[in-house]
């Protein structure tokens, strides 16, 4: 179970690199009208995906499109992979698939692709952002398996509790909402910055994406949805197993002490958000921060850092 | 950490021009430390300040790794340590960047209590004259039933929607003012003022707390009761007595612990003799890694764990002496170094004088299973091939100086000066369970058994309850204020015909007052279902 498990996370890297291909296809050959039209509708009209819909049937989909649609199918396919090898990992431990830096990668990276599927179903005008998505869970997944592989196995002492279950399925929820709504959040700026007539490098990448008011809105919304998943599970179920399991609900562990940063630096883009006088722009600078305050807490404390959270065992 | 969305205009006078300087840079400063910027700015300050305590050992969390830091850095660690960079979080610098975010947070949350206190209390306002200036509005629809009739229906349909509604008769006809999603502003109160509590709660934790630490072993003649001198490390609150400490005693009767094939821990357990009452009756418990021993006042967890041999010395004299020592865990198969010694030996019982430069003490490393290849280091955590390496050292101890020392090596100091003499070979010899050494003085040394010990760390942290009811009610806030969105709407009510009686036409009209997307649908659903009288 253990091997077929490895050959699956192969696979899905594979996958999603293809969708990859295909996503940056219908970057190259798309038409900047058709998915910027869309995107620009959905935005206007009051009505759901019917909008899209109709954009779509109006146009012949050209070749761009067709890549996009192969890309779509890549994705999902690779999703299915990624749950296969997730659940198989988790049926070899006989346990759930959160238990070292490895599996804990594997966990976040699903949810993170999940969140991204359920997006691009419900709103298919995001699908110019799938380059980006996918690119994301391939350097997560490639590190994962790269650095971090650790062979089957059962849990530790200190990992046997029952709030092990809440503190990491919640932290790996937030951690891979955190994860997808970074890349609208990117998207935004480089979108911003094509629209205010910057043509340098980053941004000549905005000229076929989606409105950026749009963008911002998804971007402030997973992060909403995130932030008290995250405060739950890194502030309230974290605190509890800690004073179970080592005697006190915070010590400033390494791990402890990003969980703080980084929630510290989410709670300042919502905060930054909902002032009217602070630009969107800076806002979403601050959501960005929070992403690699959070990309420190998963490769920086577990590989450089020695504490309590010390699951990382990559070696 | 004000967010300025239209307060209800203060009709206060306007402060006087020319008051007092101090008064007015007192009041600006005020105003400067409680605008959002200023706050976003020690939110920053915070994440950043917090960085250090994850680069640097920290005393709180680790005093070992702080000394060994010291040993590797002769020069900078106390350039460092004078900034504090070992103790981050009991920093001056950290304290004054949380207080005064916490002091801009309080001058933020206080009007906003006031002002939210006022919107609760005060009705929603009239219909704007035009109301199809508004961001949603639908206008024209007929109803069959004359305004007063048809004004009480969408009242009551509001009402059932939970709007705080307000009917308004004005000589054209009537208006319905209706407005929700008070609770936005309540959950962002809450949490704010949950963040304080938790706060609060720090401090006093730090205050009325307390925790001790000591390893415990295995063994009835090994108990432990709960006074600070028995504690091997202890760190009081500044307003707690050691004379407050609740009195128990432990004895650590038997300890498991299983391993998978590859030595990586599967079950920790430790079964204990719990006596609350000063030693006369005990009880028996068990507890484990994460299911700590809650007793009355105090908690007691599992740590860690590892062998103590026991030793028996008899000396010229034939007096022997036999005790277990603890030898301390380096590695995760449980090679353990540690030292025995002996300073109350080879005393002549005919004179009854102590000889110190007779004092004998071990040094060495004990291994649970001992490879094949003789090599110091442990193949498995367990016992199944238990090992001793020693090296035997005769001299003065140098115990009775009262210089503090470490219980876990030798003297060094004495060693080089020759006060403390190697008397066995160069390799260290190699003892078994049961079997005995002989030294060059004709004393011997037995290997007798070993037993296990457990560390525990005995805990007491009054405040706990208040915090975890601060973060779950500061939680709760979060979300009310991220998912519920404030929003009026309005609805005109007019005669259909002024001549004619009976009918009338409805115009509606909303305003989202906070960002919110869904607005559209909402006010849409919600004007449709009013239409066809739905609730």
């Amino acid at each position: 179970m253990a091997e077929l498990s490895n050959q699956l996370m192969a696979l899905t890297v594979l996958a999603y690199l293809a969708a990859m291909v295909c996503y940056a296809g219908e970057y190259a050959f798309g038409k900047r009208s058709h998915i910027g039209r869309a995107a620009t509708r959905e935005l206007v009209g009051a009505g759901g995906p019917a909008t899209y819909e109709e954009a779509a049937e109006r146009l012949k989909p050209s070749r761009g499109d067709w890549s996009g649609r192969v890309a779509v199918v890549l994705n999902l396919l690779g999703l299915a992979l990624h749950l296969g090898t997730t659940v198989t990992r988790g049926v070899a431990a006989e346990r759930m698939p959160w238990g070292n830096m490895y599996e804990y990668i594997l966990s976040t990276a699903l949810i993170g692709a999940a969140v991204w599927a359920g997006v691009l179903l419900r709103k298919p005008a995001v699908r110019h952002l799938g380059l980006f998505a996918t690119l994301t869970l391939v350097v997560l997944l490639g590190a994962a398996a790269l650095v971090a592989y650790t062979p089957v196995g059962p849990l530790v002492p200190a990992l046997n509790s029952y709030w092990y279950v809440f503190h990491v399925s919640t932290i790996i929820v937030s951690s891979g909402i955190f994860l997808v709504g970074v890349v609208p959040a990117a998207m935004f700026l480089i979108k911003n910055g094509w629209d205010s007539g910057k043509r340098g490098f980053p941004y000549t990448l905005g000229r076929r994406v989606g409105d950026a008011g749009t963008l911002e809105r998804l971007t402030f919304r997973l992060h909403a949805f995130a932030f008290p998943l995250f405060t739950f599970g890194a502030l309230i179920a974290g605190p509890l197993w800690a004073e179970a399991s080592w005697g006190r609900y915070w010590g400033w562990d390494p791990k402890e002490v990003w969980a703080f940063i980084s929630w510290i630096v989410y709670a300042a883009y919502l905060h930054a958000r909902a002032t009217p006088s602070v630009r969107r722009t800076t806002a979403t600078w601050i959501a960005i921060l929070g992403f690699v305050t959070m990309l420190m807490n998963l490769f920086g404390v577990n590989l450089f850092f020695e504490g309590l959270h010390s699951y990382a065992d990559a070696g | 950490m004000t967010v300025v969305e239209d307060r209800p205009a203060t009709a206060e006078t306007p402060p006087p021009r020319r008051g007092n300087p101090l008064w007015a840079l007192l009041r600006n400063s005020w105003r400067q430390l409680t605008s959002m910027r200023t706050a976003l700015i020690l939110l920053f300050l915070l994440a950043v300040a917090a960085v250090p305590g994850s680069i640097f050992p920290q005393r709180s969390v680790n005093r070992e790794n702080v000394a060994e830091y010291f040993t590797a850095n002769p020069e900078l660690a106390p350039v460092l340590d004078r900034f504090f960079a070992f103790d981050v979080y009991a920093s001056p610098w950290f304290a004054a960047i949380y207080l005064l975010l916490f002091t801009s947070l309080i001058g933020c949350v206080l009007p906003r209590l006031r002002d939210h206190i006022r919107a609760l209390t005060t009705v929603p306002p009239d219909a704007p004259k035009r109301l199809e200036r508004l961001p949603h509005h639908v206008g024209g629809e007929r109803r069959p039933e004359d305004p007063a009739a048809a004004v009480a229906e969408i009242a009551k349909l509001l009402r059932r929607r939970r709007f705080r509604t307000r009917l308004r008769e004005t000589p054209e006809g009537w208006t319905v003012s209706a407005e929700k999603g008070f609770l936005k502003e309540t959950g962002n109160l809450l949490f704010h003022v949950a963040m304080l509590a938790v706060l609060v709660g720090v401090g006093f934790g730090q205050w009325y707390g307390w925790h001790g630490n000591r390893l415990l072993v295995e063994g009835t003649d090994q108990g432990f009761c709960n006074i600070v001198t028995q504690h091997d490390e202890s760190v009081l609150g500044p307003r707690v007595d050691a004379g407050d400490l609740p009195d128990f005693c432990l004895r650590l009767t038997e300890f498991d612990a299983t391993f998978q094939t590859t030595g990586v821990p599967k079950s920790f357990r430790a079964t204990v003799d719990v006596s609350e009452d000063g030693g006369k009756r005990y009880r028996p418990e068990t507890f484990t890694v994460n299911d700590p021993l809650r007793l009355d006042g105090a908690n007691v967890y599992l740590l860690g764990q590892g062998y103590a041999p026991v030793l028996r010395y008899t000396d010229r004299f034939g007096a022997q002496q036999t005790k277990p020592v603890p030898f301390l865990p380096t590695d995760g198969m449980l090679t353990s170094e540690g030292v025995v010694q002996f300073p109350d030996v080879n005393i002549d019982p005919a004179t009854g004088k102590r000889d110190p430069a007779l004092q004998m003490g071990f040094e060495g490393v004990f291994l649970p299973t001992g490879g094949t290849d003789g090599s110091a280091v442990s193949q498995f955590p367990a016992e199944n091939n238990p090992v001793l390496y020693l090296a035997a050292y005769r001299g003065d101890l140098g115990l009775d100086t009262g210089r503090p020392g470490s219980v876990y090596a030798l003297d060094r100091d004495r060693i080089a000066d020759g006060d403390l003499k190697k008397v066995s070979g160069e390799r260290p010899y190699v003892l078994r369970p049961g079997e005995k050494w002989t030294l060059d003085d004709g004393t011997t040394l037995e290997f007798v058994g070993t037993r296990r010990f457990a560390t525990i760390s005995i805990r007491h942290d009054p405040t706990q309850g208040v915090m975890l009811a601060g973060a779950v009610l500061g939680l709760a806030g979060l979300m009310l204020s991220l998912s519920v969105h404030r929003r009026r709407v309005w609805f005109r009510v007019l005669p259909a015909d002024p001549e004619a009686a009976g009918g009338s036409v409805v115009e509606a009209g909303g305003l989202p007052r906070t960002d919110y997307s869904g607005f559209g649908e909402e006010f849409a659903a919600l004007t449709r279902h009013i239409k066809e009288g739905k609730s």
